[in-house]
């Protein structure tokens, strides 16, 4: 039985990631904010039933589309915006961006700008907590692109081999940039290759974050209990193109069609999960109007704290680069 | 004081660190076996959980490593250069990346023992000298030791650091002997070789020749000969290359007026051509003569033994390059 706090939490999350991704739309198409923007609008519930199903001590890492991922296991969206508009106050003090936040202080070990590249950032981590004999499970987020990597099948071969308390969550939104998975995918889905490596393989209804909580918090207790990790298929969709930026450049016509994008808004995470709240009394609609205002008004004082955020300093360019620079150059 | 082969002041150091300090692991294809010789012992001395076999995945395997090392291990990783070009992506966006990239958040003491077994007649696969396209790289520190005090003091080092680390190893130096001090016989009981600071592997005179890896090696026996006819040549072994001692080879060309860089790599983008370009840039009025690059030819390494040998700077080529500086 997942705990009613659990279920109003995840609307929650799931509400603010759809604002503050909104927030961005707008300020990016009046040029407030430069570089690729890569938004996680209809993806919601994977993320959010993936991170609400770990503690807050576990680990996770993530792609470029990734805003969703650090909203979702409880980040500080203040800092997640301030870095999107490059700002000192920002998670990485501007240099990092829209594809790479991080936040180390509650496990959230980065997001990667190249695909499937977090996939063994995140096995080595679930590597720590074996050999430590530490309890930490460690999560990565990746797309049915990234499925394609070696570095996915590497790492799969070697958690599994090693028994590594780590969850391969793939997010199959359907497409790598404008390629259709199943142009590219060579098994029906994603989680069938589970197989290859002898662990599970759970295919679930991305849009159902109770669903993704529920196969997640089964892949926990595998990993937390030594017998390895599982790999989680959440089937999705992004609303938007890969990157806001990029939609404009396309030129050789659509890659899905209208009557495809209305399909899956109609299934939406947050709607879908509204009227679950509501059918088990978990929530009243006051309630969820109330929770609805509530991150309306957090995304605006965000978005105010990045304005007000000053650039990084010239002097800042250097920081960072090693533990103690002398003589690098 | 002990007469050690480098290999052997390597494998002192690995198992020095280990035992000091439980966060250390060992980790590689067949490390357990000690195929190569730096890992002999540490199966047997410390386990299964501190030393760890991989599946030929080098991608995987040094990215686990960098995971590992964010959350609290220092994880040392033995492979070839030549193998490394398949782990690019984790060495170059995460390994060297990620500590700017999140803004200072995330602490890499990664340490990759990268084994270069060139000059062996394995053709063009297995004969990398890597290390310039790492320092081209900012966020990785770049270690070339050549005498085995260096080798075990540099590597202990490497593992102490909290930065990522590549130790290029040259297996031609393998078998070098050298003496390495005793702990007893250190002031703080242990051998810490620091990074950025040169050694002058031999004083002399007329022209300063800076040697990476095994040139060190040809340039002393290029010494000699040259001695007996009357010229004296400084030889500097950077010992690192990111962090790089400029000082101490600008001081020796001060002296000395003229510049011959020894460097087994390939020629074009070469730790010679930045030596040289850092010389000419700040030491260009102290120089009587046009640096001279000796390094290994723009090509790839030939299998055939008639070949191969045509490539790498040798004494022969040391000791016409020297002539020339002072013609």
């Amino acid at each position: 039985m997942i705990p009613r706090e659990k279920h109003i939490l995840m609307l929650q999350r799931m509400m603010r990631i759809r604002f503050f991704e909104n927030k961005l739309i707008e300020c990016q198409k009046a040029g407030e904010i430069v570089g690729a923007l890569h938004t996680y609008t209809g993806e919601e519930g994977v993320a959010v039933g993936a991170c609400v199903a770990l503690n807050d001590d576990d680990y996770i890492a993530g792609n470029h589309r990734s805003h969703g991922h650090p909203i979702a296991k409880g980040g500080d969206i203040n800092k997640a915006m301030a870095e999107i508009f490059g700002k000192e106050d920002g998670y990485c003090k501007g240099k990092g961006g829209s594809m790479h936040l991080a936040d180390f202080s509650i496990g959230i070990l980065g997001e990667s700008g190249i695909v499937a590249s977090s996939v063994p950032v995140a096995t080595g981590a679930a590597l720590t907590s074996k050999l430590q004999k530490k309890d930490f499970v460690s999560l990565v987020f990746f797309g049915d692109g990234a499925s394609n990597q070696g570095a996915c099948h590497e790492s799969m071969n070697l958690a599994a081999l090693w028994k590594l308390p780590v969850i391969f969550v793939c997010e199959n939104n359907q497409f790598a940039v404008t390629t259709s998975y199943k142009d590219s995918v060579s098994v029906d889905h994603v989680s069938d290759r589970a197989s290859a490596y002898g662990i599970p393989g759970v295919l679930v209804d991305g849009q159902d974050v109770v669903a993704m909580y529920e196969a997640t918090e089964q892949a926990v207790i595998r990993a937390r209990s030594g017998e390895g990790p599982t790999l989680i298929e959440g089937l999705t969709y992004r609303y938007e193109d890969h990157s806001l930026g990029l939609a404009n450049v396309r030129r050789d016509g659509n890659y899905r069609t209208d009557e495809e994008l209305n399909d899956w808004l109609n299934r939406d995470p947050i709607e879908i999960h509204k009227k679950f709240l509501l059918s088990q009394k978990f929530a009243t609609k006051e309630e969820i109007d109330k929770m609805e205002n509530d991150e309306i008004i957090a995304v605006d004082e965000a978005l105010e704290f990045a304005r007000k955020s000053p650039y990084p300093d010239a002097k800042q360019l250097f920081d960072d680069l090693y533990t103690d620079p002398i003589n690098f150059a | 004081m002990k007469n050690l082969m480098q290999v052997e002041a390597i494998n002192e150091a690995i198992h020095e660190e280990m035992e000091k300090d439980e966060a250390v692991y060992y980790m590689g294809e067949d490390v357990r076996a000690s195929i190569y010789g730096a890992s002999k012992d540490l199966f047997n001395k410390y386990g299964e959980n501190r030393v760890l076999d991989t599946p030929l995945s080098e991608n995987g395997f040094i990215g686990a490593a960098v995971g590992s090392s964010l959350v609290g291990m220092r994880p040392v990783v033995e492979t070839l250069t030549s193998f490394m070009w398949v782990a690019m992506d984790q060495l170059v966006s995460q390994l060297a990346k990620m500590k700017y990239m999140f803004g200072g958040q995330a602490s890499l003491p990664v340490t990759i023992k990268a084994d270069m077994y060139y000059n062996g007649s394995m053709a063009a696969h297995h004969s990398d000298r890597s290390y310039p396209f790492f320092m081209n790289m900012p966020g990785i520190k770049v270690i070339v030791p050549t005498f085995p005090e260096d080798a075990k003091g540099l590597m202990k080092t490497a593992i102490r650091d909290n930065d990522p680390c590549i130790v290029f190893v040259d297996g031609n130096l393998g078998g070098l002997k050298g003496d390495v001090p005793e702990n007893s016989e250190i002031e703080n009981g242990e051998l810490l070789i620091p990074f950025g600071k040169a050694r002058v592997v031999k004083e002399g005179t007329d022209c300063t020749v800076v040697g990476i890896v095994n040139s060190n090696v040809h340039a002393l026996s290029a010494s000699e000969k040259l001695e007996k006819e009357g010229i004296s040549i400084e030889i500097i072994d950077p010992r690192t290359l990111v962090p790089f001692d400029k000082e101490t080879i600008l001081k020796s060309v001060e002296k000395t007026g003229r510049l011959v860089v020894v460097d087994p790599a390939h020629k074009v983008c070469s730790a010679a051509s930045e030596i040289i370009s850092v010389v000419t840039e700040e030491g260009f009025w102290n120089l009587q003569a046009p640096p001279v690059k000796v390094a290994s030819e723009q090509v790839h390494i030939p299998f055939s033994p008639a070949l191969e040998p045509l490539i790498y700077p040798t004494e022969e080529k040391i000791i016409e390059a020297v002539k020339k500086t002072l013609e």
